[in-house]
């Protein structure tokens, strides 16, 4: 069970868009899969969703080949794809019947899996799924994706162009999906959601750059950070840039986030330069590495 | 106010020469009509702004040419190459033809971008298309530039160049405004405003909103406020 990836390579015309992806997720895991647009995600996800066929390597869902047994697949998965993909002219009611219908079986047979969602939605059952904002459709999709108990769920980055309120129910149903014991395979652009799984994958031009948990992927990372603050941002990151000893500068929110290339760092000496350079009121402090300083630096 | 609704509801705001302003609020908040209203598309039921100097009823014609704008979702043809795109925003912004052509060639070597000026645009990769769009809504040297969630979806390392491309800007002197619900851009802006229906429930530096809700994070601000 759960989900086998071995060696998966892909490319269209010129463009090589998954290279020898090898990747396990246990059975009932919520992995998470990290990575910009254009990273290959989808791509993967097509492959293991049956939809489109690798050029190398193998693959298995829920046990099943994903050439051998893509029939199979199709009955044991759901897929959420990225872009709203449910009939617009049907409502909210219809798309959930046909979906259940497709699949052989009724909203009844399955309805304790999908009630904490559909509840949100059902006082709007008659309007058609056009009709609905953002957060709504991205409920009744996902209660489509449910409604004939999948063993392995796809859900292809659900939450972009989500506000913040939204995204959190969003991630908060995922994990009580968890409790039922559903695989679940997600992928994000946002690596503050990247905390919320047991364990992710950072992808980046069709590359797996490193896989673990998200409290562990930082360990990777391997010099001390500094949080560099003053009066200017913008002439402190020319400044740091100009600095001969930089390894890394990059904003980060209000500060800029620095790392030194030697191994003896002297907070004052930079200090200096940074007065020397006209900044004033500069704050120079050791930070933490979060997961997107763990994925830039891996990417570089 | 469309019907018996009110998108907007008495917002007051100020935002200085060379600040970098986040807009933010949640789906249906009413940023987008406030933003037409600031940019001279739509009238204000009540009340009154200026933009640049200009007035918002009187002064439209005038605020759309010393503004600039750039959304994710539209902003440059991917149909046309790199430099006709630059071509074609120059002359809607009534730049003369030697002008157009001192700029492309600056922007094109500015951006790193000599080797594929001559490409369509469709085929870049999603950063550099931001990045040469963030360029274009700068080409008439506009007092304030509108950036609608600029940065969703581009990878970190590209994102960073972009926020650069912006604080550079600011610095220049080019006021930023920069609408979001992607609380990671927020954490970048000088000041943030958060509109919860209608209305704007907090105004303040990234930091102090934190420190005042006591959270670690832009999207925890926005959590509590947005929750009530």
């Amino acid at each position: 069970m759960g989900l086998k990836v071995n060696n998966i390579s892909k490319s269209f015309k010129k463009v090589n868009a998954l290279e020898q992806v090898t990747f396990h997720i246990k059975p009932g895991e919520l992995f998470g899969l990290i990575g910009p647009d254009g990273a290959g995600k989808t791509t993967l996800f097509r492959i293991l969703t049956t939809l489109l066929i690798a050029d190398k390597g193998s693959a298995t869902v829920a046990g099943y080949d994903v050439l051998k047994d893509y029939k199979s697949i199709r009955n044991n998965v759901g897929y959420m794809p990225g872009k709203f993909s449910l009939y617009q002219d049907l409502t909210i009611e219809e798309n959930l019947t046909f979906f259940a219908t497709i699949f052989g079986t009724t909203i009844e047979e399955n309805y304790n899996l999908i009630e904490d969602i559909y509840v949100q939605i059902e006082p709007f059952k008659n309007r058609r799924a056009g009709k609905l904002s953002g957060g709504m459709k991205q409920k009744l999709a996902l209660c489509c994706a449910l409604i004939h108990k999948p063993k392995v769920l796809f859900l292809d980055e659900p939450t972009t162009g989500v506000d913040p309120v939204s995204r959190k129910e969003f991630w908060d149903m995922l994990k009580r999906l968890q409790t039922k014991g559903i695989t679940m395979l997600v992928s994000t652009p946002y690596m503050d959601e990247a905390a919320l799984c047991d364990r992710i994958a950072l992808i980046q031009e069709g590359k797996i750059l490193e896989i673990d948990t998200p409290k562990s992927i930082v360990k990777h990372y391997p010099k001390p950070i500094y949080n560099v603050t003053a009066n200017n941002t913008y002439k402190v990151i020319t400044s740091l840039n100009m600095y001969p000893f930089n390894h890394s500068v990059y904003p980060f929110g209000e500060h800029v986030h620095y790392t030194d290339k030697r191994d003896s760092f002297n907070i004052k000496e930079l200090h200096n330069y940074l007065e020397q350079n006209g900044l004033k009121n500069i704050t120079i402090q050791k930070t933490k590495a979060t997961i997107e300083d763990t994925f830039m630096e891996l990417a570089r | 106010m469309f019907g018996d609704f009110i998108a907007v509801n008495a917002i007051n705001f100020e935002v200085k020469k060379g600040e970098i302003f986040g807009f933010l609020g949640a789906n249906g908040a009413g940023k987008t009509t406030a933003i037409k209203m600031l940019i001279g598309i739509s009238h204000p039921t009540s009340g009154n702004a200026t933009i640049a100097g200009f007035d918002i009823y009187k002064n439209t014609e005038d605020i759309k040419k010393n503004i600039g704008y750039m959304s994710q979702k539209f902003a440059l043809y991917d149909d046309l190459t790199v430099r006709e795109n630059i071509t074609f925003f120059g002359g809607i912004y009534g730049l003369s033809r030697k002008r157009i052509k001192e700029k492309s060639t600056t922007l094109i070597k500015e951006l790193g971008l000599e080797d594929v000026s001559k490409n369509l645009v469709g085929s870049l990769p999603l950063g550099w298309k931001q990045k040469i769009a963030f360029s274009v809504a700068l080409l008439h040297d506009p007092k304030i530039v509108f950036l609608d969630e600029p940065t969703g979806g581009v990878d970190p390392i590209t994102r960073r160049q972009f926020w650069e491309m912006i604080y550079k800007a600011a610095h220049q002197g080019t006021t930023i405004f920069v609408t979001t619900h992607y609380m990671d851009e927020a954490e970048y802006c000088d000041r943030v405003s958060i509109m919860v229906n209608g209305k704007i429930e907090a105004l303040n530096t990234p930091k102090k909103l934190k420190s005042q809700f006591n959270v670690e994070s832009m999207n925890d601000v926005f959590l509590n406020l947005a929750r009530g």
